[in-house]
C-alpha cells in the first residue's frame, strides 16, 4: 500500500475526531475526539517514516505522542470529575468559572 | 433498535465490505489486511460519534485503537503496535470508562441534525484539503520499500543513546510523573466534601 492510503485513513479519523468534539455535547466525547485526533497523527508519523526509507524518527515521535496522550488523559479525567462535582453537569458550554 | 440506527449500521456494513473488496483487488492479501484494519479504525470512530450511550461509544473506541495498532503492524512498527495496545486499550480506554461511570448518562444530547451538519461541514473541509494536497504534493517516498522487520532493539538503543533521544526520554518520564501527581491532586476529595453538610457550614461560619 502506498503512503496515500494511510494518509487518507488518517484524515478520515481526524475528521471523525473533530466531529466528536464539535457535535456531541459531553466532555467525555471531547476526550474521545482528542484521542482519535492523536491516533490520526500517529498513523501519519509512522506511515511517512516507513515510506521515507524505514526511518526511526517517526516511530519515536509516535511513542512520545502516546506518552503525552496518557498524561493528558489522566489530567483530563481529574478535571472532568472536578467539573462534574462543581457544576453537576458534563456539558462543556456550562463550564464558565474556574473557582467555586 | 431504532430505524435510523438500522440505516446507519447498514450503510456502515456496505462501507466496510466495499473497503475490504477494494483493498484486496488493489493489493492482494496486504490490501485485504489494510482494508480490514482501516475499516476497524474508521468504523469504530463512526460508531463512537453515532451511538447514543457513552458506554457504547467508549467501547467503539476499542475498535479504533485496535485498528490503529493493526495499521502500525502493517507498517512494520511492531513495538509501537504493542505500546498502542497496552497504553491506549489498557490504560486510556480504562480511564475514559472510569469517567463514564463517575458521571451521569445523558441520552438526550445526541441530535441527528447537529451530527449530520457537523459531519458534512468537517467532511467537506477535510475532503477539500485532501484534494488540494493530493493534486499539488509529490511525496519523496522510497521507490522500493525494505522488507518489514522488527525494530524494537533500535528503538531501545535510540531511547538511551546519548546522541539520540535520551533527553526527550527523561523529559517524558518527568512529564508523566508530574502529570500523574497533578491528576491525583486535582481529583482528590477536599476535607469539606467528606464532612456532613451542617458541620461544613458551621466550619465556614467559624472561619
Amino acid at each position: 500500500m502506498g503512503v496515500g492510503a494511510y494518509v487518507a485513513v488518517s484524515a478520515a479519523l481526524f475528521g471523525i475526531g473533530l466531529v466528536a468534539i464539535v457535535a456531541r455535547r459531553n466532555v467525555l466525547y471531547v476526550l474521545m475526539g482528542i484521542e482519535m485526533i492523536l491516533n490520526a497523527a500517529n498513523i501519519n508519523f509512522v506511515a511517512f517514516a516507513r515510506h521515507a526509507g524505514n526511518r526511526l524518527d517517526g516511530q519515536m515521535f509516535a511513542i512520545f505522542v502516546i506518552i503525552l496522550a496518557a498524561a493528558e488523559a489522566a489530567v483530563a479525567l481529574a478535571i472532568v470529575l472536578n467539573v462534574f462535582h462543581l457544576f453537576h453537569s458534563v456539558k462543556p458550554e456550562g463550564v464558565d468559572r474556574l473557582r467555586e | 433498535m431504532e430505524r435510523s440506527s438500522k440505516v446507519f449500521y447498514g450503510l456502515l456494513t456496505v462501507l466496510v465490505l466495499a473497503g475490504l473488496a477494494a483493498g484486496s483487488v488493489a493489493a492482494g492479501w496486504e490490501g485485504l489486511a489494510f482494508g480490514g484494519f482501516s475499516a476497524l479504525t474508521v468504523g469504530g470512530g463512526l460508531i463512537c460519534i453515532w451511538e447514543r450511550s457513552v458506554v457504547r461509544s467508549a467501547f467503539a473506541l476499542l475498535a479504533t485503537f485496535s485498528g490503529t495498532a493493526g495499521l502500525f503492524l502493517l507498517l512494520g512498527a511492531d513495538f509501537l503496535a504493542m505500546a498502542q495496545v497496552l497504553i491506549y486499550v489498557g490504560g486510556i480506554l480504562a480511564l475514559i470508562l472510569f469517567g463514564v461511570m463517575l458521571t451521569p448518562p445523558d441520552l438526550s444530547e445526541r441530535k441527528i441534525p447537529r451530527l449530520m451538519s457537523a459531519l458534512a461541514l468537517i467532511g467537506a473541509g477535510v475532503l477539500w484539503v485532501g484534494f488540494r494536497i493530493a493534486t499539488s504534493a509529490t511525496w519523496a517516498t522510497a521507490a522500493e520499500l525494505p522488507p518489514v522487520a522488527s525494530n524494537a532493539r533500535e528503538i531501545g538503543v535510540g531511547f538511551l543513546a546519548a546522541d539520540q533521544y535520551v533527553v526527550a526520554f527523561e523529559l517524558a518520564a518527568v512529564v508523566l510523573t508530574v502529570a500523574l501527581v497533578a491528576a491525583v491532586y486535582v481529583a482528590r476529595r477536599r476535607k469539606a466534601d467528606l464532612e456532613p453538610p451542617d458541620v461544613a457550614r458551621a466550619g465556614e461560619g467559624r472561619s
